[in-house]
């Protein structure tokens, strides 16, 4: 790198390493990091001040492969060390990188206290719906029944749905989009990092290994119409190749599926990034409950909430212009003292 | 106040009722050279059961050289607040003192019962002093429970003053007394002096209006006002501390004030001693001070280390006794760029350092053993990534949650291989209250210096205790600062892992700086370039070198003093919160004419470099240690000496005579 900041002239190179990437050949990842590395450049954000924390897995890995500030830390801790950064340095760009297990498993208890804070962190989830790195035990995403290594019988547990579990800790930002889909990808990714706050975004990613073909049936070209339902702010939920099926309320508020033509288009649900109850969204997320069913994808909440680390910043600002700058010497004398001669 | 709304019973109270129980003996706590009979050591209470002096003028005060009073009730009964109340009045007034809280882990467990006594020892004297004690000469007994849990421990011929008004047959009752100790002869040892506290400050509190529920609450300010008047405390500086601390609620402190007053001037007309005692200021080392305890003396002395270092304190913690009130404190000290954040768990709270050590912060979390448990990962982490990081242990009894408010010093070895790999860091220890201060700028130094996590250890004794502390000159501390890498350092290329050929310690490039971005992970990685490598050899390389960088501290520390009036073949060996009690029982040792050398350790990891040198020049080495050895394993393995333990383990810290005996014990 140069000495020269600006960021005008970047391009996807200057946010590669110089690291060899070790992912399996065809493996989903690749393609969520060419994402990444085509969005960056658009930014407007100096290399330097970008910070990418990762926990443990395959997609933990990540931070390697960019040419900007990186910390592989420790298995799910990722959202507690990157809320650190943030908090530290809200002058940083900061993003945080995980898989499934990293994040719902081991580390769910620091994504959602991020969340709930509202750290200014873009966060990546790309789940796979396996274990990945530990050569294929069923995660806390993979669907009931799942026979894998730990599971021959069958896995019993019943699976996060991640877009609800991150509207229930109150992010102010949730997404979800897949690595099949550079486009929707690097949009999703820049509204996620343009959100001041904590974004959550889930990404399907295709583990060739362990879980091949896991979100083909709702992500391969061929079924997108049909089973993938993109999102628009404030236009009605349609899908289908000619957008003949929708999405409306039932009389309990819940979701379902109808066909445009029974039900007329103004029953359809108009869909509303902004609402402050995330009740509507919630329902959204409550579509599909495995990737076999059509399946909302793009952003389901966009919220504005005051970022933890502008509050912080605020109390220190106020409490300095209430009580002057820190006087040491006057902190250490505090409260009664005495003078023995 | 003009009317004293007890006096009636002050009348009663002079009568030959021999319910009272007065036995008159000498007084309590060590009689000084000014002044005073000097007759202390139990006398046959029984003969003298009752008997009340005539009515006469005051004396003058009593000179003691110190004395140590514990205040004990029900944990409701506010025996910490007027136990500090009448910390900081001494201290003021310039007395040496040290003081020992002992408070239940429930925050209200059943009135009235043992599990629910809480207790505040404070010794005051007019010398230099070093403990706060090893068994009162006064204990204050608010009802049968805080009296059956305390009594064992207070002195023969000591003053046991209790509020007889809750020596009723339901508190006696739930702590299996059978007949009243009032009564049943059992305390012919002591001077005991009953008091009907409740009804007379219920008296007091009558005619201001207040709820007699509430009145009631006022008791433990009745019995800081006896207190008061016994040991000729300045009465204004309380009165205003209640007016202040009580201003938003008008009739407690109405009430609080009333009841302080009564105690006060019931001390001056009931006759239960001839005459108060006074204890002189103590001739101290000339210099401000101030009473301090051991957790806040570590939060300044992080707001220092933040301010030396110029880097901005981001404290990251989980509540945990009896480490929260390092939180409480430095969330107050936002004026002074410090961060605090109150994590979701312990874990999160040394990752959210780590990130803000990264970022180029002094990150600093604090907790207690169990969350040294969580920590562990965290810290193993820090180690590879070679950052600065300060880990505060103040331990406690354990394992597991074990005795969450009582002291112990059983992490030392956790703190030194509690992690997996071979994991080294820097471990520091604070043996006083106020040296909590000096302890956490010295572990902050290393941390930034070397790059690397460092253990400061302390425990609840010294966290919840206090003494008066000599304010140091701020403007001399040491600069800590470290610059951060700003250029390339290799062929134009920055290698986050070429590290300063005297210290070991790696470049500090921190995010922001231009051309100078990389990776860094938990993954072995490769000495200089950091970049991720498995080959075996390499792998050995980072292990010594790691081990290497830690073991170079020594170089800096300074040599391990030895204290050796007289030549001895004894030596006792410390660390942390033993201090005093080694300090006072070698004292003691040597008025008895034993000669014996005491050191303490302030840094265990690395030790100084002259330590084993100073093992080697002693016969006999005794180690006095809250655990069952752990420094003496230390010190066994690293120096061959056959190092003797004196081991304690109670969730109470050492008394001085315990250390004396083992002294004498090993010096025969
Ligand atoms: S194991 Fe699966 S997720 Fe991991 S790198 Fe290989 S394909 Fe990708």
């Amino acid at each position: 790198m140069s000495d020269d900041t600006s960021t005008a002239t970047l391009s996807r190179k200057d946010f590669q390493s110089d690291q060899e990437i070790r992912w399996c050949p065809g493996c989903g990842d690749y393609s969520i990091l060419a994402a990444v590395q085509l969005l960056l450049p658009d930014l407007g954000v100096k290399p330097e001040n970008l910070v990418f924390v990762s926990g443990i897995g395959c997609a933990a890995r990540f931070p390697y492969y960019m040419n900007v500030y990186g910390l592989h830390g420790i298995h799910g801790r990722a959202p507690a060390i990157a809320t650190g950064v943030a908090l530290a340095r809200p002058d940083l760009d900061v993003w945080v990188i995980g898989g499934d297990g990293d994040m719902f498993s081991i580390g769910g208890n620091h994504l959602i206290h991020a969340l709930r804070r509202n750290v200014n962190l873009t966060i990546l989830m790309f789940n796979n719906q396996i274990y990945g790195l530990t050569k294929g035990q069923y995660s806390p995403t993979s669907e009931v029944g799942k026979v894998t290594k730990s599971s021959p019988f069958g896995s019993l547990d019943t699976p996060f749905n991640p877009i609800s579990v991150t509207l229930g800790a109150e992010a102010t930002f949730v997404a979800r989009t897949h690595d099949l889909d550079r486009k929707h990808m690097v949009e999703t990714f820049r509204r996620a990092h343009d959100h001041h706050g904590a974004a959550f975004v889930e990404v399907y990613q295709n583990c060739n290994v362990f879980n091949d073909g896991a979100f083909g049936a709702i992500t391969n070209k061929e079924h997108r119409a049909e089973m993938l339902i993109e999102l628009h702010d404030g236009e009605p939920i349609r899908f289908g190749a000619d957008a003949e099926l929708g999405v409306a309320l039932n009389r309990f508020g819940e979701c379902e599926i109808v066909t445009v033509a029974d039900v007329g288009v103004d029953r359809l649900l108009v869909h509303d990034e902004h609402r402050g109850d995330p009740t509507l969204a919630f329902a959204l997320s409550r579509l599909a409950d495995r990737p076999t069913m059509p399946t909302p994808i793009g952003v389901f909440r966009d919220v504005a909430r005051p970022t933890y680390e502008g509050e912080v910043q605020r109390q220190l600002v106020g409490a300095a212009d209430r009580q002057g700058p820190g006087d040491l010497e006057a902190l250490v004398g505090s409260g009664a003292t005495w003078t023995v001669d | 106040m003009s009317s004293l709304p007890h006096s009636a019973r002050v009348q009663a109270f002079q009568g030959d009722d021999p319910m009272m129980g007065l036995a008159r003996q000498g007084p309590s706590g060590r009689v000084g050279t000014r002044g005073g009979d000097g007759g202390s050591g139990p006398t046959d209470g029984d003969e003298q059961r009752g008997r009340v002096s005539p009515k006469t003028d005051h004396l003058e005060p009593e000179a003691l050289e110190d004395v140590v009073i514990r205040f004990a009730g029900d944990s409701g009964d506010g025996m910490q607040l007027v136990g500090d109340r009448f910390t900081d009045v001494s201290a003021a007034f310039g007395n040496d003192l040290a003081t020992m809280p002992n408070f239940p882990a429930e925050i209200r467990a059943p009135a009235g019962t043992i599990a629910g006594v809480s207790s505040f020892q404070v010794h005051i004297s007019d010398h230099d002093i070093v403990t706060p004690g090893d068994m009162p000469s006064v204990l204050v007994a608010m009802n049968p429970a805080a009296l059956h849990a305390n009594i064992a421990e207070l002195e023969p011929g000591g003053t046991l003053l209790v509020n007889s008004d809750a020596f009723d047959e339901r508190n006696l009752h739930k702590v299996g007394y059978q007949a009243s100790p009032l009564e049943d002869g059992s305390l012919v040892a002591y001077r005991v002096i009953q008091v009907p506290m409740t009804s007379i400050t219920l008296e007091a509190a009558k005619p201001l209006g207040v709820k007699p529920r509430e009145a009631e609450r006022s008791k433990n300010f009745f019995a800081l006002g006896l207190l008061s008047w016994m040991y000729t405390r300045p009465i204004d500086p309380t009165v205003a501390w209640i007016e202040e601390r009580f201003a938003k609620r008008e009739t407690v402190l109405a009430a609080n004030l009333a009841a302080f007053k009564a105690g006060y001037h019931f001390g001056e007309t009931a006759e239960l001693m001839e005459n108060s005692y006074e204890v002189a200021p103590a001739r101290l080392e000339p210099g401000r001070y101030r009473n301090i305890t051991g957790n806040l003396a570590l939060a300044y002395g992080l707001v220092a280390a933040s301010q030396q270092s110029r880097l901005p304190l981001l404290y990251a913690s989980y509540p945990i006794t009896p480490a929260s009130d390092i939180l409480h404190e430095l969330s107050k000290h936002k004026n002074f760029g410090v961060r605090t954040l109150q994590a979701e768990d312990e874990i999160a709270a040394i990752g959210v350092a780590i990130g803000a050590a990264f970022t180029g912060q002094l990150g600093v979390t604090a907790t207690s053993g169990p969350g040294v448990d969580l920590k562990s990962e965290g810290m193993g982490l820090a180690i590879s990534l070679e950052l600065p990081l300060l880990i505060v242990d103040v331990q406690r009894g354990g394992p597991s949650t074990g005795l969450p408010t009582k002291t112990e010093q059983a992490d030392l070895l956790l703190a030194m291989y509690g992690r997996h790999g071979e994991a080294p860091l820097p471990i520091v220890a604070a043996r006083s209250p106020s040296h909590c201060f000096d302890a956490a700028f010295e572990a902050a130094r290393i941390a930034i210096k070397y790059r690397t996590p460092v253990i400061l250890l302390t425990d609840g004794y010294v966290a919840n205790g206090a003494e008066p502390w000599l304010l140091p000159d701020v403007t001399a501390l040491a600069d800590i600062s470290v610059p951060f890498a700003s250029e390339p350092n290799h062929d134009g290329e920055f290698w986050p892992y070429l590290r300063d050929p005297e210290t070991l310690a790696r470049p500090w490039a921190i995010p922001g700086t231009p051309g100078l971005m990389h990776r860094i992970g938990g993954i072995e990685k490769e000495d200089g370039t950091g970049n991720v490598n498995y080959d075996p050899a390499n792998h050995e390389h980072m292990v010594h070198v790691r081990a290497e960088k830690i073991a170079r501290i020594a170089r800096e520390l300074p040599d391990v003093a030895v204290d050796d009036p007289d030549g001895a073949s004894l030596l006792v060996l410390g660390w942390g919160s033993t201090w005093g009690a080694i300090q006072q029982g070698a004292r003691q040792a040597r008025e008895q004419g034993t000669n014996v050398a005491t050191a303490h350790l302030m840094h265990l990891n690395p030790f100084p470099s002259n330590l084993g040198e100073v093992l080697a020049r002693y016969e006999r080495v005794l180690i006095p240690e809250m655990n069952l050895g752990q420094l003496s394993r230390l010190v066994r393995a690293e120096f061959l000496v056959d190092a003797r333990t004196l081991s304690k383990v109670q969730g109470v810290p050492f008394r001085a005579s315990e250390v004396e005996a083992a002294i004498e014990e090993m010096s025969r």
